[in-house]
């Protein structure tokens, strides 16, 4: 289990607990957290679930593999701490760790 | 006005099998579809992608799948209304009247909602002042190449549209390729051609940068591109083309009276039926409890569906479950012997 927090680019924020296994994109999506459609439903084609991550946890995330960097191309603003939060698999590591949502997601 | 027993709304795997489910029972469906062919996401969006979930299909492409449904389903010649998106339903006494983009209508008793996430429509550009240019300067799909001639195009992209486009629009226009990063995802080859193009001075590749500012009256005269450091160019401009894919939405179906639930649909488990008698959705656009994404389900709610439809659209006949395999009748529509 970790704690999460879902930032907005209004400075809006949101701690949820989250079970291991699941990813950052079904916490939002259980809590309705605003600003992560989730679309595909967590097959990484769509990119709403896009999520800019805080820049001292990128290093801690297994790194990107070229499907979700593809589909961040294709995401609303993406930059360097971009990721899809469907592919963030929550563990304990992971407790604390800080994504905000863009200002939109297509 | 086109009259038939069930009308589907999406040509995803869902709905193609929805065809054959109502085929069998011999029933008469017509299929509507905003894309211009059929596939819905399987198509769309992951065609060279396997998929490994369909039961006695241990591997197999999102185009494969769609290519041995339509197989499936071309004894019932049933017709396919592509490029068209259902804009409203109407009820008329027992039936449903559906009006399209295209002007076309049809009335049945039986409407089937296999539309996915909604219809896909491109993924437009972020900024502001794009949209007074959309369909004068900014274009998110070539339909006629001639008009991209002798002009200073920039393309938007890092996928095969974008490059393909670069690479044919070059011939005849000086063409500025950028993307947000140093590589590129599409067919290797095409590459090649594009870095082979760059080195000759015909095309102009600026990575990493994004669109920063568009700048113009009537139509674009220069754009202005970021990098990550924030340094920014200016680029002469008569024409931006971007191709950021597709995005899903729902479009009109939030507004047919139906009970939502987020971006999903209630129906009633026993048979996908809506809170409209008559109504039907099924796959990932409708919800239970306990539902699950995958084909799979979607393949078993319009099974059920079906069987309701047959209730609405022969309403004198009596019901009689049939296995394909034993079913003379079954056996003569799909044209076995």
């Amino acid at each position: 289990m970790a704690k999460i927090t879902y930032k907005d680019q209004q400075g809006n924020s949101k701690t949820i607990e989250v079970d291991n296994g699941l990813t950052v994109m079904e916490g939002a999506v259980q809590h309705n957290i605003p600003g992560i459609d989730a679309d595909c439903g967590g097959s990484m084609a769509c990119a709403t679930c896009h999520v800019y991550v805080e820049e001292k946890w990128l290093d801690k995330l297994p790194k990107a593999e070229d499907g979700e960097v593809d589909m961040i191309d294709m995401a609303f603003e993406p930059k360097n701490n971009s990721r899809l939060s469907c592919q963030i698999i929550v563990e304990n590591d992971l407790d604390g760790l800080v994504v905000t949502t863009p200002e939109k997601q297509s | 006005m086109i009259k038939t027993d069930v009308i589907i709304v999406g040509a995803g795997p869902v709905g193609l099998f929805a065809v054959h489910q109502l085929g069998i029972k011999g029933l008469k469906a017509v299929l509507i579809d905003n894309l211009d062919k059929a596939g819905g996401q399987c198509i769309e969006l992951y065609p060279e992608k396997p998929i490994y979930d369909i039961p006695a299909v241990p591997e197999c492409t999102g185009r494969e799948l769609t290519e041995r449904l339509l197989e499936q389903i071309k004894p019932f010649k049933t017709k396919l209304f592509l490029n068209e998106r259902v804009n409203e339903v109407k009820s008329d006494k027992n039936n449903w009247i559906v009006k399209t983009s295209n002007k076309n209508e049809f009335i049945a008793p039986n409407i089937i909602i296999a539309g996915g996430v909604g219809s896909f429509e491109p993924r437009k550009l972020s900024i502001k002042e794009t949209e007074k240019f959309e369909g004068k300067s900014i274009f998110y799909a070539v339909k006629n190449k001639e008009e991209f001639k002798n002009k200073d195009i920039c393309i938007f992209g890092g996928g095969d549209s974008a490059l393909d486009w670069t690479l044919e629009l070059s011939k005849f226009s000086k063409i500025t390729l950028i993307h947000r990063r140093d590589q590129f995802r599409g067919a290797q080859h095409t590459i090649n051609e594009i870095k082979k193009l760059e080195k000759k001075g015909k095309i102009s590749i600026k990575t990493p940068f994004q669109l920063d500012k568009i700048e113009g009256d009537e139509s674009i005269k220069s754009i202005s591109i970021k990098d990550d450091n924030g340094k920014i160019e200016k680029i002469p401009t008569d024409v931006v083309l971007s191709f950021f894919g597709l995005v899903m939405k729902l479009g009109p179906i939030a507004e047919w009276g139906l009970n939502m639930d987020k971006k999903t649909i209630s129906v009633n488990p026993h048979n996908f039926e809506t809170n409209k008698k008559g109504i039907f959705a099924a796959g990932d656009i409708c919800s239970y409890p306990g539902k699950l994404k995958l084909i799979l389900s979607g393949f078993h709610e319009v099974a059920l569906a079906s069987v309701e439809c047959f209730k609405r659209a022969r309403p004198n006949e009596k019901y009689r479950f049939e296995f394909t395999t034993s079913s003379k009748t079954i056996q003569d529509r799909l044209g076995k012997k």
